[in-house]
């Protein structure tokens, strides 16, 4: 057992985790934060997406202690008091149907305008391409990146917003 | 029309575009997965899994795994052998069908990799993974059977030692007389077409949890079919069906994989019931690409005779299909799904339709969104781009000739359906008009002229399909187990606010918003004070779930017949209020009022208040608004449109890309724009995947080598091109809300738009079919290998791709 201290959306976690537990394991069976799902266990659905220290990870490929002393943020902590403009827009636009890409699709966008604000429409599909939905055909969640793009999602970010 | 206003009162909801209820939760990650669920001292269970395709299992030896520290237990399927059955084939589509034994957890032989073949439950997953390796399995190969065509050979290997060969069934369909129109026809064509198999991903994997407690057991799926699961579980278990609760939580996409009765349930339900404890099972993706049901997996012969003005006298249609190893919950029936839509919306002579459905050491086929239609969809419009070709014939011109107008409907069609409405022409004006036809037309000759190595093409999907199911007795016609009909439940509560109850299982398509709508407008109540419950069979005890495009169509009709009722009620209550007579009662947006005396008027919520008090209610009634409702239709739906898909292939590189993407389709009235358009992209990009890049393979040992997202290629969003979406709206006749279905839709129509585009920038290189999926590699060899226009035809009937 290894001992790790991490925060996940500012709350501080210690715990005693075997070497090989996934993160996203972690997450999810010792930290209770459920909203992180798992898609494909092999790093290509992007469904588990989460930000460590502000950059996103797909946390199904990260040991959870690797994430030792490490600032997570999950689909949970992006609302604060109110829904992060990535959700607003996600709701607006209709970019989710059975939703279950959704947290990791939101995690990924706002790395996505952390890095890049104002994004073409190419741009975010690339920026994309390692999150797959199978419900959408991504067209409106291309339309829900730009809409939260120009509601300031990507100024917020890095401004060290939350996010 | 008039149907469409009978019994509904106008409002402003239906058509609205409301954003969705449901995203409040999947949005914040509070969403209620059946992996999330967690109960006091639940155990976890994983799979030991065949490696080989076909063997017989001589040894399971289970004990080092059974004695690892936090193993609570391990079984081989021998140790359920007395009691966990067959897995249900509800659709024995002939007499004389061949329905082999399915055991959940096999016992003596295995049939497809990935097969089940014991068992381990420990304290948590890791262990449980852990525990799989110390399982012992010994094997003693048999032979794979892989190919159809030499499956039915009489020295094929059996799937099945126990059948007499590798035939399930044959099933037939005929109408008009074919030799007829075949005999003496100036044009005959006939073509091969492949339909690859493929594998459904859903994203969310499934995942099961049973919680015994004394007799009864409740059990949490990624089930798209709660109600049906239930009834499947007693019939399959004996466990007595009062005694099951089923419930399909959030569900995370189904596309028809959701829509089966799976092994892990039955066996995580048995499992439950000899530990008695809460047991959880969640499959890896690699699972899923294994045992998740396969779609589609079909070889097309399709011959077609026409006269010189393009004119269709007769369509043939030989299949053969692929059930993979056993016959699992509507296996044989999917193929017969699309016998009565190849004839699309043409009008013929004469049709027939033969369907072999054939047993191969591979995982089972069953429902994948379109289920049959997108197969008859692609091998029609493909067929008919080939008869433009031969007749030189504009393709739009050609399927114009012969489609049927919108002053034909009712229209009763070569293959015995009747179709309510539908307007062709429109759908197909607009399509071309936003397209820019003409031009991109001019575009492509000048491009031809110039010998471009990027080539372009144009392709046209013309379509139909019926959805909606279904009619009960045309689905006992067909020898299907259950019916069609949908239930729905309507409650007035005492403040005002309305429960409403469907049987229909949503798992994305947004039932919750756009049922509001429906109701909102019925009760004349405000949209945010309806609640809809749905998918847990204690909650909702009545219902047929959610495939085939039917919940609107069927659930919705239903949702507004109960509506309809509780007004009926509150009608007889408010003329008790009012002093009046019950036919001077007029309701109208939510008040009940007076004829004529506008002051005289309760609005519904006191009508509910009043009823739910019950101090002076009219002499009789029972005190309450409550109304139940169960719609079986009286016909399918039918939803259509026109599609038109402009790619650049490049005939150097193979690179095929999707230019630009129009459809318009005709889905009756909508509830909900925004539900509607969400539903057509998505079914666009599906068939797009299918087109140009999914495909299951299978290696030449019977391994299947795409089991991973790594190997099976789901489009990403820069795989896709941006769509462009319309409508026109043709009201059905055959229920009170005009609407049709669209969950299937676009993925019915949208894989042939894609390949004829493909075919049509290559056929002046001589060019006449890419195998799905037109990769790269496949385009590239497609342009090598063509003969100039005029040359002899390739050897291979189905293009070297089996």
């Amino acid at each position: 057992m290894t001992h790790i201290t991490l925060t996940v959306d500012s709350v501080t976690y210690a715990d005693d985790v075997e070497p090989r537990l996934l993160l996203v394991h972690y997450l999810r069976e010792v930290a209770g934060k459920t909203g992180t799902p798992i898609g494909c266990d092999t790093s290509n659905c992007g469904a588990c997406t989460v930000l460590m220290d502000g950059v996103s990870v797909k946390s199904c490929s990260v040991l959870a202690v690797q994430a030792d002393g490490s600032e997570i943020t999950t689909i949970q902590g992006m609302a604060n008091g109110q829904w992060h403009p990535l959700q607003q827009a996600f709701h607006d636009e209709h970019a989710l149907q059975c939703g279950y890409c959704t947290p990791g699709m939101i995690m990924a966008a706002a790395d996505l305008l952390r890095e890049n604000p104002q994004p073409s429409e190419e741009e975010i599909r690339e920026g994309l391409e390692g999150n797959l939905c199978r419900c959408t055909g991504y067209q409106n969640i291309v339309r829900a990146v730009q809409r939260a793009a120009n509601a300031g999602a990507g100024a917020q970010a890095q401004t060290g917003g939350q996010a | 029309m008039t149907a469409v206003a009978e019994g509904h009162e106008t409002g402003s909801e239906v058509g609205r575009a409301r954003a969705r209820k449901e995203d409040a939760r999947l949005v914040t990650g509070q969403t209620n997965w059946t992996d999330n669920i967690t109960l006091p001292g639940m155990v976890h269970m994983a799979f030991v899994r065949s490696p080989h395709a076909h063997a017989k299992i001589t040894r399971v030896d289970i004990s080092a795994a059974r004695a690892m520290p936090g193993v609570i237990a391990a079984f081989a399927g021998a140790d359920f052998a007395g009691e966990q059955g067959s897995l249900p084939c509800a659709w024995p589509v002939t007499a004389d069908i061949v329905i082999p034994d399915h055991p959940p957890m096999a016992v003596t032989e295995v049939r497809y990799p990935g097969e089940a073949v014991a068992c381990v439950i420990a304290r948590d997953r890791y262990t449980a993974a852990d525990a799989l390796e110390a399982i012992d399995v010994d094997y003693e190969p048999l032979p794979p059977v892989l190919d159809m065509r030499s499956a039915l050979a009489g020295d094929s290997p059996k799937v099945h030692a126990s059948t007499q060969g590798n035939r399930s069934f044959e099933w037939v369909f005929s109408n008009g007389d074919v030799d007829a129109a075949f005999r003496d026809a100036p044009v005959v064509i006939e073509r091969n077409y492949v339909q690859q198999r493929l594998i459904p991903s859903a994203m969310e994997p499934r995942a099961v949890v049973c919680a015994p407690g004394g007799d009864d057991f409740t059990l949490w799926s990624a089930t798209q079919i709660p109600h049906v699961l239930r009834v499947m579980l007693a019939l399959v278990t004996g466990i007595p069906e009062q005694n099951l609760r089923v419930i399909a939580p959030d569900v995370g996409g189904g596309f028809g994989s959701k829509l089966q009765v799976t092994a892990e349930e039955v066996l995580t339900l048995l499992v439950a019931r000899r530990l008695r404890r809460p047991v959880k099972w969640t499959e890896s993706r690699s699972e899923g690409n294994q045992t998740v049901h396969h779609g589609r997996d079909q070889l097309q012969q399709i011959k077609i005779a026409a006269e010189r003005d393009g004119r269709i006298r007769g369509l043939s249609v030989d299949l053969l299909a692929d059930m993979g190893a056993y016959l699992m919950l509507v296996t044989p029936g999917i193929p017969l799904l699309g016998a009565f839509m190849y004839n699309s919306i043409y009008k013929m002579d004469a049709y027939s339709f033969r369907c072999t459905g054939v047993f191969t050491t591979k995982m089972p086929t069953d429902a994948y969104r379109g289920a049959g239609r997108p197969e008859a969809t692609f091998g029609i419009e493909r067929i008919m781009d080939e008869l433009a070709a031969e007749l030189d014939m504009d393709p739009l011109e050609l399927r114009q000739r012969n489609w049927i107008a919108h002053e034909e409907f009712p229209y009763t069609t070569i293959a015995g359906l009747t179709y309510d409405s539908g307007n062709y022409e429109a759908a197909t004006a607009k399509a071309r008009q936003i397209f820019g036809y003409d031009d991109l037309r001019k575009e492509q000759m000048e491009r031809r002229a110039s010998g471009d190595k990027v080539q372009l093409g144009i392709g046209v999907s013309t379509f139909t399909e019926m959805c909606g199911l279904a009619p009960s007795r045309v689905l006992g016609q067909l020898s299907y187990a259950a019916g069609g009909w949908e239930h729905a439940s309507v409650r007035m509560l005492p403040t005002g606010k309305v429960e409403v109850v469907t049987g229909s299982s949503a798992h994305g398509q947004g039932h919750e918003t756009a049922w509001s709508q429906i109701v909102a407008d019925a009760l004349g109540v405000p949209f945010e004070d309806v609640r809809v419950l749905h998918g847990d069979t204690q909650v909702s005890p009545k219902g047929m779930d959610t495939y085939g495009s039917r919940s609107l169509v069927v659930g919705g009709t239903a949702v507004l017949s109960a509506c309809a009722k509780v007004v009926q009620k509150a009608r007889r209550v408010a003329a008790h209020m009012l002093e009046a007579s019950e036919n001077d009662i007029e309701f109208a947006a939510g008040r009940l009022q007076v004829r004529g005396d506008p002051e005289q008027a309760r609005t519904i919520q006191e009508v509910a208040l009043a009823a739910f008090a019950a101090h002076n209610l009219p002499e009789g009634f029972e005190p309450s608004l409550d109304s139940d409702a169960t719609f079986d239709p009286d016909n399918f739906s039918f939803p259509h449109g026109t599609l038109l898909c402009n790619a650049a292939a490049n005939t150097e590189t193979g690179q095929v890309k999707i230019r630009s993407y129009v459809a318009v389709d005709d889905v009756g009235r909508v509830v909900n724009p925004v539900i509607v358009e969400g539903q057509v992209h998505g079914g666009i990009a599906q068939g797009i995947a299918q087109a140009l890049y999914e495909e299951a393979v299978y290696d030449a040992d019977g391994n299947l080598l795409t089991t991973t997202m790594a190997d099976y290629l789901i489009p990403s969003a820069a795989d896709l091109p941006t769509f462009v979406t319309d409508r026109t709206e043709t009201p059905a006749t055959t229920n009170p809300l005009g609407v049709k279905g669209v969950g299937e839709a676009g993925t019915i129509a949208s894989t042939p738009a894609v390949v004829n585009a493909v075919v049509d920038a290559l056929r002046p290189l001589g060019v006449r079919d890419v195998v799905m999926p037109c990769t790269p590699e496949r385009v590239w060899r497609a342009v090598q290998e063509a003969q100039p226009p005029g040359g002899a035809a390739p050897q291979d009937p189905f293009g070297g791709a089996r």
